[in-house]
């Protein structure tokens, strides 16, 4: 492995010139790796700059779950040339926005700047790819600060216990089991070390890639680029281990007992995502993306017309898939019933939703309906550089093209009401289910609101 | 020679200045409903708003019925049902949304501005504006789904501070209700009650049109003319009654089974009107309006890791909005970063910003100005905001100027002179400490 880095960083000597220029947007990568994709948008004198990391909970261990949340926040804490907190308090002076965010697959880091500020970003981005300092005063703050974090988030929040819950469950050996931002215990019990290690592994130009969007010169932009990124030193990233999910053999079950006043569930389908999908099946992430719309693409989809009005069975319920997560992943329904109906008739009206799509062809008005809002949303989302820079940087990170969400229409719209059915058939099945139920229990810490499974609605 | 170069550069500066803020278009439909356009012709959608007087501000003795009549618009409409309304729209990828908070009351529709995407949009929001039909099955489910609303509210700590805050805050002023209501007045309602408070504030008189897209200026005088044609002229709903300052200081503590406790603390603060507006803005932005390098920020989070949010802002509103404060810390520290709080507010209080803080407040808030401005969505967002409170049409482009010509003296003497530390509502919901 020692071996074939070395022959790809000779590579990345070679090309510096657009390795692509298609549409609007440029893309390099400097000589230590670092790649940069630049999308121009000049509706207003504003750029948006990202830099993702490729690291994010799903590289992380037991017993530090969290750490890649942890060491972002500690990358505002200091570098070599920077004191606490100082990375933000000049990016405030410069009139910039910033923040940063932990998923799955990615850490990543932004600012919002006026477009002539751009330098302030790539000087401070740089300084603190490979020069940050864990003072463990700060950790030790810092730690506490995750900790209050994760109670506001998760601890008193029952729809988030409830989760964790499902996530630990559904998933057992694949590291989508913990939650990004850790267990409780995890966070308590970092080290300096940990992080230090954590961020000498995976911080660096050949793990990173630059995203900027806005009203830009490409060529102006990789001058900056190479001026501050150009001269940090590449690193030996680890090599993942690929955790690939076992087979799950029967539905499995999960409750949560906590202090609430609805109910609550969660089921989870396990489903192929592009990054996993056999290249003889890739349309599959599509018709799940498309059958996922078919329920619960806006008012008009199947579960607010049959389950939230219709029979009036869910006070809320919804569907989601990921299909750009980096591994496996599970295809989402989540909801509460109404008063005077339990879980369980929810859960069965939803399982009947699902049995019609394995049995019945969705109609054409349908297909249509969910190919015109792809449509329509391709030209939203360009409102903000925001989003555009989002979803490039998000697709590169996960292993994928940035191209791929231009193709995204063009994939959708092939799906046909026969793949949805196929799909539907294929993973809406019991041995890849998993259910997570919340049990209210009294607000009051008096008595229980209700027995488990007998009186749900009230 | 030179007065014509002299005016060419004029010129110059006029087009770079309009640049910089958004050109609003302003008229009044011929049935009276204050129009506001922005052209933008880079992508080809457009964001329509109907803005009417009538959020709970209005609700009189039933709160929840702003929201209500609100939320049931989109229900049925010129013999459409929920299903069919909602899928006109989908349809051809137009989104729809209405909402209402304290003051305004919301329909909102974005969409592609090609003909086929546009019309039958146009024609279903038109249907919705002005021909709800208010089906008594939409309304029990309505209801219903409030209640449940209601429900959830009691589960989450901060819902329930929320609740106490403004509560308390504002004693028998109509801001003092959620506009969610509560379970008393939700189950008070009737479609009657509805429909009147429909009749009353949803005129033309009463509203405001927001345009923000690839449309021109002839387009966006059809399209607003024609969205509001079926609306009756109306009344301007009444001037709001005005906040009575609190007399004294509340301390309210509600129990709940969380492991955090989460502290609002705060008092009534300013008008959009407010002649001491951007003084203070500019005031709490030092203070607790910055983030992360805020004054709260760096005592409660950065020094002492309190809290991982923790914040202060005003909300101005048509009467005084609230001047609000918040953090959620583990239980056995309730007291501790309560204390950090009112110490860091009394010391700005007494002493001002630092001229170094002041400096950098303006350029945290001129330098970034283009940002707050770079989508057709945050251009909306501003104008909505222009529109509907009245403010001149150049709000935007003296903006700079007014945050830049604040001074040290001006931000204590505001401060002193409205903000009591000592008259503040306080609520702490949370558990006892582990």
């Amino acid at each position: 492995m020692q071996m074939l880095k070395k022959i790809k960083l000779s590579c990345w000597l070679l090309v510096t010139i657009p390795v692509i220029a298609i549409a609007n947007v440029s893309e390099y990568q400097l000589d230590n790796g670092l790649k940069l994709i630049i999308k121009e948008d000049h509706r207003a004198p504003v750029v948006v700059s990202q830099v993702w990391y490729k690291v994010g909970s799903s590289y992380e261990h037991n017993g530090t779950t969290g750490i890649s949340h942890q060491l972002e926040h500690m990358m505002f804490k200091g570098t070599e040339n920077l004191g606490p907190n100082e990375f933000s308090q000049i990016v405030a002076a410069n009139g910039g926005r910033e923040n940063a965010f932990t998923g799955r697959d990615y850490t990543a880091y932004f600012q919002t700047l006026e477009k002539d500020r751009l330098e302030v970003s790539f000087r401070l981005e740089a300084e603190r790819m490979r020069k940050l300092v864990i003072d463990n005063d700060e950790l030790l703050k810092e730690r506490e600060v995750v900790a209050e974090e994760r109670r506001m988030r998760t601890e008193d929040s029952p729809q988030a216990l409830v989760r964790e819950a499902f996530n630990s469950a559904a998933f057992v050996n694949s590291p989508y089991h913990h939650p990004v931002i850790g267990w409780m215990s995890d966070i308590n019990n970092y080290e300096a070390d940990d992080l230090r290690q954590w961020y000498q592994k995976w911080y660096a130009p050949n793990n990173a890639t630059l995203v900027i969007v806005g009203d830009v010169e490409p060529e102006a932009v990789l001058a900056l680029a190479k001026k501050y990124f150009g001269p940090l030193k590449p690193e030996v990233t680890a090599i993942l281990k690929p955790q690939i999910e076992i087979e799950q053999r029967g539905k499995r079950t999960v409750e949560v007992k906590a202090p609430a006043e609805l109910p609550y569930m969660m089921m989870g389908w396990k489903v192929p995502v592009v990054a996993t999908i056999d290249p003889k099946s890739s349309w599959e992430p599509y018709a799940l993306e498309m059958l996922a719309g078919i329920l619960d693409g806006g008012d008009s989809a199947r579960f607010s017309r049959n389950l939230v009005r219709g029979e009036e069975i869910a006070a809320s319920v919804g569907a989601g898939y990921s299909l750009f997560s980096r591994l496996a992943d599970v295809f989402i329904v989540v909801g509460t019933p109404v008063k005077g109906k339990s879980i369980a008739d929810l859960q069965k009206a939803i399982v009947t939703q699902i049995s019609q799509l394995k049995t019945e062809l969705v109609n054409q008005q349908e297909l249509d309906r969910i190919r015109a809002q792809v449509v329509a949303n391709a030209v939203y989302e360009r409102d903000t550089v925001f989003y555009q820079a989002m979803q490039i940087g998000m697709l590169e990170t996960v292993g994928l093209d940035w191209r791929l969400s231009d193709d995204y229409v063009e994939h959708i719209q092939a799906v046909t009401a026969e793949q949805v059915q196929a799909v539907a058939n294929k993973y809406f099945i019991d041995q890849g289910l998993t259910v997570a139920e919340l049990i209210p229990m009294p607000l009051d810490g008096k008595k229980p609101v209700m027995s488990a499974g007998v009186n749900h609605g009230r | 020679m030179v007065a014509r170069i002299f005016s060419l550069i004029i010129t110059l500066l006029i087009t770079v200045s309009v640049h910089a803020s958004p050109k609003i278009e302003h008229w009044q439909t011929s049935n009276g409903a204050r129009v506001y356009f922005v052209a933008a012709p880079e992508l080809a959608m457009v964001d329509i708003k109907v803005v009417f007087d009538a959020g709970s501000a209005r609700d009189g003795d039933l709160s929840g019925t702003a929201l209500l009549t609100n939320a049931m618009l989109s229900e049925g409409a010129a013999g459409l049902n929920t299903n069919q309304i909602s899928a006109e729209f989908e349809n051809v990828g137009a989104q729809f949304s209405n909402s209402s908070e304290r003051d305004m009351a919301l329909l909102s529709m974005r969409s592609l501005t090609a003909a086929f995407a546009l019309k039958p949009a146009l024609k279903t929001f038109q249907h919705v504006l002005t021909q709800p039909d208010f089906p008594p099955a939409s309304f029990e489910r309505l209801q219903k789904q409030m209640l449940i609303g209601l429900q959830a509210e009691k589960q989450s700590p901060g819902a329930i501070a929320s609740r106490a805050f403004y509560n308390n805050l504002y004693g028998d002023h109509p801001y003092a209700a959620m506009p969610a209501g509560n379970e008393n007045s939700v189950n008070a309602l009737d479609i009657a009650t509805l429909k009147a408070f429909y009749q009353q504030y949803y005129v033309a008189n009463n509203a405001i049109v927001i345009l923000v897209g690839a449309l021109n200026l002839q387009q966006a005088k059809a399209i607003a003319e024609d969205l509001l044609a079926d609306l009756p002229a109306g009344k301007t709903a009444t001037t709001l009654a005005k906040v009575t300052p609190l007399l004294t200081a509340k301390n309210i503590t509600i129990d709940h089974p969380s492991s955090q406790t989460h502290l609002m603390m705060g008092q009534p603060g300013i008008s959009r009107h407010d002649p001491d507006y951007f003084a203070l803005y500019v005031g709490n932005h030092i203070l607790g309006g910055s983030g992360l390098v805020s004054l709260l920020s760096n005592e409660v989070r950065e020094k002492r890791g309190l809290s991982y949010s923790v914040y202060s802002y005003f909300r101005p509103m048509r009467a005084l909005g609230p001047y609000q404060f918040g953090l959620q810390t583990k239980n056995a520290q309730a007291n501790q970063a309560l204390d950090v709080v009112r110490n860091t507010l009394n010391t700005f209080i007494d002493q001002g910003p630092s001229a170094a803080e002041l400096v950098a407040a303006k350029q945290n808030i001129t330098g970034g100005f283009a940002l707050r401005l770079d989508s057709n969505s945050k251009i909306a967002g501003y104008i909505t905001m222009i529109g509907f409170y009245n403010l001149p049409l150049d709000y935007l482009n003296t903006f700079k100027e007014s945050i830049n010509a604040i001074s040290i003296e001006q931000i204590k003497e505001a401060y002193s002179r409205r903000i009591d530390a000592n008259k503040m509502v306080t609520i702490l919901v949370g558990g006892q400490a582990e």
